[in-house]
């Protein structure tokens, strides 16, 4: 993959925050380095705490105050994190948008849906009122909201949460932007609703030759709805590749850790799950890390994991690479690695 | 041998705007058992009536007809002081970890809250027992001290299964105690449930999205739509019977498989072993 054709090309992007006096340094990202094309889905899989949503903020010029974001972030070729607020500023909502968890954060309850989403269309295309309207309309109709002429002059309260999940994907993909940052945008709806907003969401971006990043611990729908995933550990990558290959033969402790404590389709003969034993390490530990994040969990780790930090290296076909000291060692039956794990 | 729970044609009703139209029954004459031990779970789609089934198996609100028969006695006929006796033996654990806790009290004062409604918090052995609860649900009992933004989900939800084992139940009814959170903390968690059941004889009633997490845990299955069960199956049939009734005709086209019925962690990709709708 080259960095020339990438839509988008992140190089070694970390996120610190630095001490103060009430508090400590933390580095909760640290890192990472992957590239995007147009009509492609990455996933960033992790569990809570491993800074997918940090990252995903970083991505788009809206890391929170304080934070110190280093590293390379070029978009289209242009780099991002230097070229200052004014610079993303030119982008958001036009070329990039960002879909955060809470559908309904998003939505203001005092205005018609339908007038939100013309507002989004007018505040990047010079459009008149009736135009903008219908342009809301189209939105609303492409995102399989029957009779979204009517809908469209409903409040968000009238909505349910499926289809307010739906409106604001209406609402991301208005502008037609070149990158759509999802940020877990179906944790809040049923399992059947979440398969349904993600099939769209996949659509509409293929459609349009929009990359998406989509963040979720969900490894099932990453699964169904991505093409690439990058599995995230405590802000760093653990793992990365095609998601056929990543989930299916995972070369990690960590990634096959996660898959293994997923209840299988196979008989059940033991109701007992696997679990990965312990708890990630804090942000602030990670500031002074030595060896693997993941090495005090890992049921592989030895003396070298605590000491070393493993580099990634390419464990397979279509760019499967893997950041740990015993992508050799991981036995075909990992499950039983984390059989007796304690909970965690 | 009479079933540890047995609800018979229960019925609730949403009143209606229209004074002059008829209630509309939210839960429609579902009847079901649950035997000490055994785990029952109840899906289908978002309004067909499982939370609201739940509540009132609870009593948290009263049913509108038939019957809910705990250990044979019939709670919808007790009285305020008769059903405040029995409550104890039927507790909830909620969804939302942080929700269903106070983010005033500490972890030990949220579990000894209950033991103190009832009138049975002693002062000398309280403590001790609270201590019991924590280290039975796997938590460090020095957490005691903690409140609950100090805690992770996972650890929000032992605590609440802890001060649901306060009150020593034989009923425990599960809404949904496991969505949201990690696949590794939700394994956690299910482990924990299942250690306890088998420990404490506890029957579930257990409502969750999950098909995969439905069959792996449950007993036997009940489906509901608009407030009535359509079937009632044992977990390890949930796959083999067909598309799960709730999604039939729901799908839209192109990527066939739905999120519970794919093989998420199977050999071959993403393929998934049978279309729907």
């Amino acid at each position: 993959m080259t960095g020339r054709s990438s839509l988008l090309s992140v190089r070694d992007l970390s996120v610190a925050f630095p001490g103060g006096r009430r508090r400590p340094a933390s580095k909760p990202v640290g890192g990472l380095s992957f590239d995007l094309h147009g009509g492609r889905t990455l996933a960033l899989a992790g569990e809570s705490g491993a800074g997918k949503s940090l990252t995903a903020r970083a991505l788009v010029g809206m890391a929170p105050p304080g934070a110190r974001v280093t590293g390379s972030v070029r978009f289209h070729g242009e780099e991002l994190l230097t070229a200052g607020r004014k610079a993303y500023a030119r982008l958001w909502g036009r070329r990039i948008s960002l879909i955060p968890q809470d559908a309904l954060s998003v939505l203001s309850p005092v205005h018609p849906v339908g007038d939100q989403l013309a507002a989004a269309a007018r505040s990047v295309r010079r459009l008149g009122r009736r135009e903008a309207h219908a342009a809301a309309v189209a939105a609303l109709g492409r995102v399989g909201i029957a009779d979204a002429a009517r809908r469209a002059r409903a409040y968000p309260h009238e909505f349910s949460g499926g289809m307010r999940q739906r409106a604001v994907i209406a609402m991301a993909t208005i502008n037609a932007p070149d990158l759509v940052v999802a940020d877990e945008p179906t944790t809040a709806l049923d399992p059947e609703t979440q398969d349904r907003v993600l099939d769209l969401l996949g659509s509409l971006c293929e459609n349009t030759g929009t990359a998406l990043i989509l963040i979720s611990h969900d490894l099932p729908a990453i699964r169904r709805h991505a093409d690439r995933v990058l599995v995230l550990y405590a802000g760093r990558t653990v793992e990365s590749g095609p998601v056929g290959t990543v989930l299916s033969r995972p070369r990690a402790p960590y990634t096959a850790g996660l898959l293994a404590s997923l209840p299988s389709d196979e008989p059940v003969t033991d109701r007992r799950l696997p679990t990965i034993g312990g708890a990630p390490p804090s942000p602030e530990e990670l500031v002074t890390l030595t060896g693997c994040a993941f090495a005090p969990r890992c049921p592989l780790a030895d003396a070298r994991c605590h000491t070393h930090t493993p580099e990634p290296v390419v464990a397979g076909p279509g760019g499967h690479r893997v950041t740990c000291h015993h992508h050799d060692d991981l036995p075909a039956t990992a499950r039983e690695l984390f059989q007796e794990g304690s909970p965690a | 041998m009479n079933p540890l729970l047995r609800v018979r044609h229960l019925t609730v009703h949403h009143p209606s705007r229209d004074r002059r139209r008829p209630p509309r029954p939210v839960v429609d004459r579902v009847s079901f058992d649950i035997a000490a031990g055994e785990t029952l779970a109840l899906i289908g789609p978002s309004g067909a009536g499982k939370s609201t089934t739940a509540d009132a198996v609870l009593m948290l609100r009263r049913p509108d007809g038939g019957q809910v028969l705990f250990e044979g006695r019939d709670l919808a006929a007790l009285d305020g002081s008769a059903l405040r006796a029995t409550r104890p033996a039927l507790q909830p654990v909620f969804q939302d970890p942080y929700g269903s806790l106070s983010p005033r009290l500490r972890v030990r004062d949220a579990i000894a809250e209950p033991l103190r409604v009832q009138g049975r918090w002693n002062p000398d052995t309280g403590p001790a027992r609270v201590g019991e609860l924590l280290e039975t649900v796997g938590l460090d009992p020095r957490l005691g001290g903690r409140r609950p933004h100090e805690l992770s989900g996972g650890q929000c939800q032992r605590v609440g299964i802890a001060r649901a084992l306060a009150s020593e139940p034989r009923l425990l009814v599960l809404d949904e105690p496991v969505s949201g959170l990690d696949p590794s903390v939700r394994a956690g968690i299910l482990n924990l449930l299942t250690g306890l059941q088998e420990r404490l004889k506890l029957g579930y009633l257990f409502i969750c999205h999950d098909l995969a997490v439905v069959r792996h845990f449950a007993h036997r299955v009940a489906t509901l739509r608009d407030g009535r069960i359509v079937s009632t199956l044992p977990a390890r049939e949930l796959y083999s019977t067909g598309p799960h009734p709730a999604s039939a005709g729901e799908r839209a086209a192109g990527r066939p498989s739905p999120p519970s019925w794919s093989n998420p962690a199977g050999p071959e990709g993403g393929t998934p072993r049978r279309r729907i709708g």
